[in-house]
């Protein structure tokens, strides 16, 4: 199963937390574009971490964030099925 | 004035009036005060230690008490070895102290760190004439510090009790505890006012559970209870603080928040509640009764009882009579400021009139590039009705280098827990800025507390 539902869900979460409001989250949303600033990627990397178990950016030298919402989700599950 | 103050424990017990019933107890033993000045515990060696540099090494709360009062006005200078002190911090302490004597009730643990050990027998009280030399006797401090060697603050008697009230209160004669340890500073106040106004003190036991604890205070009938607001929010959390019933409830060395001033009045209605600011290095610097957390803005403008203070760059200075003089054996490390002000390392906001303690400044936590006080989130979640203790702390982000998380102990029989940590969210929302909104909130069974009774922050 893809990450995808949680991290929506996150991501929502995040932003009523942070009183952002969101752009309609697309596949070729790009990040710097969402609504959502650095410190709520912060927030939404770590909240993951403690619900999926892992956090990708810290797993490896060589990801770069990614730019897209798409490309964020595909993080996840390269991860997963890596593992 | 100045003058008429006793130079010497023992001047100030026989002033007080030490009546009979003016006792220590630990529970297992209770000594009458006056036994304690016409006795020696020391094995027939008490009038050798004169003009000695003692470490008092002893086990218990109890024998050091009785020590201090059979050394002080004979001892050079005595170092108050608090429990929790590793053995490999011991040589540095003999080095910069200058100890040629120690007094222990454990020999073995410290003979081969070079002075003669001196063993203090409890139960072997000998009958004594006072002694003849009358030292103005150095107390020396170790700082609470985490990291490095401790550091050896350098008091005396008269500083020490500089902010204690001459006039025993003869008509209740109050009964002290301390939730502290008498061999750090915020501990040694309550002996000392005990000692001074002919008052009694309960000391704890090692280890003693703190329910146990708290039966023991009740059933002395304790009146005067001093603590960490870690400590009482512990106390809060014990079920046999039910019953308990102080008189008067004072809260130093952590930040006294709005929520724990108002959790001991509604558990303690009938108590005065006050906080009182003091530190090893600095001394004690106030007293605030009002029931408000901070203090009034008005103590910065002029001296209050023979204090100074002042904020420089969001930190409390204080300057006074009662503050250390040097570290022992560290002239690299000045104390006290050229211009006579110490720096307390506590940081001070101004609102409206009223100073509030913000936290450590060596405790800020980096956002970002925003400095957050993890203090100043705690108080905003501790007034959530569910919760008992918060702690925030850093976590490392690769995104922005830290944000923070807190770790929050419930109230027993709180149900939905998930619900707890978003309304906790919430109420950070509406009242911080967001990078000082916790990201995450973990529901913990405790939080973990140092030897001196603070909330453990082991990033800083």
């Amino acid at each position: 199963m893809s990450a995808r539902l949680t991290i929506i869900s996150e991501i929502e979460q995040v932003a009523k937390d942070q009183n952002k409001t969101l752009r309609p989250l697309t596949d070729d949303l790009e990040l710097l574009e969402s609504g959502l600033d650095s410190l709520c990627f912060a927030i939404l990397v770590a909240r993951l971490e403690d619900k999926v178990g892992y956090d990708p950016f810290t797993m490896s030298d060589d990801i770069e964030f990614p730019v897209t919402l798409g490309e964020f989700i595909s993080v996840y599950d390269n991860v997963k099925l890596a593992a | 004035m100045s003058s008429s103050r006793p130079e010497t424990l023992r001047r100030a017990l026989v002033l007080a009036g030490t009546p009979t019933e003016s006792y220590l107890s630990d529970g297992v033993r209770t000594i009458p005060l006056r036994e304690a000045l016409e006795t020696s515990r020391l094995g027939g060696t008490r009038d050798s230690l004169a003009g000695r540099s003692v470490l008092l090494a002893v086990d218990t709360q109890f024998e050091a008490a009785l020590a201090l009062i059979e050394l002080d006005g004979l001892a050079r200078r005595i170092v108050l070895l608090p429990p929790d002190v590793k053995s490999q911090q011991l040589p540095a302490i003999v080095r910069d102290a200058e100890i040629d004597a120690i007094v222990c009730t454990a020999p073995e643990a410290f003979e081969a760190l070079g002075p003669e050990t001196v063993v203090f027998q409890v139960d072997v009280a000998v009958p004594v004439m006072p002694p003849d030399t009358s030292l103005a006797t150095e107390w020396l401090m170790l700082t609470s510090g985490t990291t490095g060697d401790p550091k050896l603050a350098i008091h005396t008697l008269g500083g020490l009790t500089g902010a204690i009230p001459l006039l025993p209160d003869a008509v209740s004669r109050p009964r002290w505890a301390t939730f502290y340890d008498i061999r750090r500073y915020g501990g040694l106040q309550i002996f000392l006012r005990a000692m001074f106004c002919g008052g009694n003190l309960v000391l704890s036991r090692p280890g003693e559970p703190v329910a146990d604890h708290l039966e023991r205070l009740s059933q002395a009938d304790v009146t005067h209870v001093s603590g960490t607001p870690s400590h009482w929010r512990r106390v809060m959390m014990t079920k046999a603080a039910i019953g308990f019933n102080p008189s008067y409830v004072r809260l130093s060395g952590e930040i006294a928040d709005q929520p724990i001033l108002d959790g001991l009045r509604a558990a303690f209605p009938a108590a005065s509640i006050g906080h009182a600011y003091a530190s090893t290095e600095a001394g004690v610097g106030f007293d605030v009764n009002d029931g408000l957390e901070g203090f009034p803005a008005s103590y910065l403008d002029a001296p209050r009882n023979g204090v100074e203070m002042r904020i420089q760059d969001g930190c409390l200075q204080i300057r006074s009579g009662r503050m250390a003089s040097a570290y022992a054996g560290r002239p690299d490390l000045p104390l006290v400021g050229a211009d006579g002000w110490v720096d307390t390392g506590d940081m001070v906001e101004v609102i409206d009139g009223r100073c509030h303690f913000r936290g450590r400044r060596s405790g800020v936590i980096n956002v970002g590039g925003l400095k957050v006080h993890p203090e100043e989130i705690e108080t905003v979640i501790n007034r959530h009705a569910a919760v008992r203790q918060a702690k925030v702390k850093p976590r490392k982000s690769p995104i922005i280098g830290n944000i923070v998380v807190a770790d929050v102990v419930l109230a027993d029989g709180t149900h939905d827990a998930d619900q707890v940590k978003r309304n906790i969210i919430e109420l950070c929302a509406a009242s911080l800025p967001t990078h000082k909104v916790p990201a995450l909130v973990n529901i913990v069974s405790s939080i973990e507390m140092t030897a001196g009774g603070k909330v453990s922050r082991q990033h800083a």
